[in-house]
């Protein structure tokens, strides 16, 4: 399994064709606490760094965009109930959705983790 | 503003403190300020409503107004001196500054010949016989100095205008803040909402203490010299009841208070009648119509007005944020938010907002266009959590 970065903070871990998309512990700081959380459905199509969730804390609100083209086939309905999750364990618990890849050449685009990390500390 | 967009921003005599504190740091008001701590906007508002939170507020615009001659001899000259500086804010209020009681402070705003908002303030009278004919001024930090220019416009010949916003201004919120007081100014707790005093002397040189704040929670602002104010904010600190409140906090708090945000709530395009802050329109005032913008204000509390602020609880857990527009449910655009956010007390989204009138009651509902979705709400009787104010 292994595990990709956006430069609009988001990681994709791949596992076959199925990968699980999350928000950053980078950018759950900057967020701040998060209190709600809109995710697609299962069965929806998203499109490579089109909207996909959206993510809000108590003072503003931020996109999530999809790091690769496919098609959702499972969304965590845990930080839905409970947003504070995302906060807790970004990259863990904190899951947003898993994407069916439409184009596994997508992930090539994306950073490892040392590259991310250069990539934050420049932010 | 005078100020250039791309000039430096201004720092309060705290700013060092924030940034020690890892504070992260934003622009308000054309200052450096404080947004949060690393406990986050959350815990600091819960901190706040159970404890006490410290505020830098040193952005404001504090002032003091006064007379050349401060107090009189008799009863009777005190009381023509403070008749006589009230007269010239009078020009700008609709309240009844003259009929203030000693140490009493009032909410009220600056108006423009529109009856428009330029500004909300404070304006208290002094306690003391010897300093009638003098009116403590409190102005936002975004407004100061066009409200400073226009007030010193209004006095012009009659009354100096004293700037005090090179000192620091603090306020401590929250239910302990009158216990965490009483161990510094011992004197400040016989203060009752909305009143203020001067307290000379203190390790902190001469302060000036009000109850009063902006979370809804009882609480004090104290002005303090500028060279006292890191040395008084770090006592405050030292308390184990006080933690440091960063501006995220403050709006959520003031919002679930009920207050407006200048700006966003209130603007020279709205009258303190569209705005619900009826209460400020002091009934002599009324009676006399000599406030600016009387005819069109007093025919609106007469007549109404086609829109008017109100809460607006969202019934789901999405937030509407600041422009979100409000339909009825059958569709018809009938109004906008104006400040809306998350409420950690009420645990869940609050928002205000201005709405056509035949829909502004109290449990009317409403949509709100959210990312392109209509969402429940419906209209909120503010505050959304009950004052605590100590009367």
């Amino acid at each position: 399994m292994t595990t990709y970065y956006t430069n609009e903070h988001e990681w994709i871990s791949v596992d076959g064709d199925v990968g699980t998309v999350g928000i950053t512990k980078f950018a759950a700081e900057k967020l701040g606490d998060v209190v709600f959380v809109e995710l697609p459905d299962a069965g929806k199509q998203v499109k490579k760094e089109a909207d996909m969730a959206v993510v809000e804390s108590v003072k503003a609100a931020s996109d999530v965009y999809a790091p690769v083209t496919g098609e959702v086939v499972e969304s965590n309905s845990a930080i839905v109930d409970e947003p504070a999750k995302v906060n807790d364990d970004p990259e863990g618990a904190g899951w947003f959705v898993k994407i069916k890849l439409a184009d596994k050449g997508q992930l090539s685009g994306l950073m490892d983790k040392a590259a991310y990390d250069a990539f934050c500390a420049t932010q | 503003m005078s100020e250039a967009s791309n000039s430096p921003l201004m720092k309060t005599p705290l700013h060092a403190m924030h940034t020690r504190l890892g504070a992260r740091m934003a622009e308000f008001g054309g200052y450096d300020m404080p947004i949060q701590y690393a406990d986050g906007i959350m815990a600091e508002h819960n901190w706040t409503r159970t404890e006490a939170g410290l505020f830098d507020v040193s952005h404001m615009g504090p002032s003091f107004l006064a007379l050349p001659q401060l107090g009189g001899k008799t009863s009777e000259e005190r009381d023509e001196a403070h008749r006589k500086v009230s007269a010239l804010v009078e020009k700008l209020v609709p309240s009844d500054i003259a009929g203030l009681a000693p140490g009493k402070v009032q909410l009220t705003v600056l108006l423009n010949e529109d009856g428009g908002i330029i500004d909300d303030l404070m304006i208290g009278r002094p306690p003391r016989e010897d300093q009638q004919g003098g009116l403590y001024i409190v102005v936002n930090a975004g407004t100061k100095e066009n409200d400073f220019a226009l007030i010193a416009k209004a006095a012009a010949g009659e009354a100096e205008l004293h700037r005090a916003d090179d000192r620091a201004l603090i306020a401590i919120q929250g239910p302990k803040a009158e216990d965490v007081i009483a161990g510094i100014f011992p004197e400040a707790v016989a203060l009752t909402f909305m009143t203020f005093k001067q307290i000379k002397d203190t390790p902190y040189g001469n302060v000036v203490a009000t109850r009063c704040g902006y979370t809804g929670e009882d609480g004090f602002e104290i002005l303090v010299p500028a060279e006292h104010g890191e040395a008084f904010a770090n006592r405050l600190l030292e308390d184990h009841r006080v933690k440091p409140i960063g501006l995220g906090a403050r709006d959520s708090l003031r919002l679930e208070a009920g207050l407006c945000l200048y700006g966003h709530d209130l603007d020279t395009g709205k009258t303190p009648v569209m705005a619900s802050l009826n209460w400020m329109i002091s009934k002599p005032r009324r009676e006399r119509g000599d406030f600016p913008g009387a005819q069109k204000i007093l025919g609106q509390i007469k007549d109404g007005v086609a829109s008017k602020r109100v809460g607006i609880r969202p019934l789901g857990r999405a937030p509407a944020r600041e422009g979100t527009e409000v339909q009825s449910v059958d569709g018809q655009t009938i109004g906008v938010v104006t400040s809306g956010g998350f409420g950690p007390t009420v645990n869940g989204p609050v928002a205000q907002g201005y709405v056509q009138t035949a829909f502004a009651k109290a449990g009317t509902p409403l949509k709100l266009i959210v990312r392109g979705k209509a969402l429940d709400a419906e209209v909120a009787t503010l505050p959304f959590v009950p004052a605590r104010y100590k009367r």
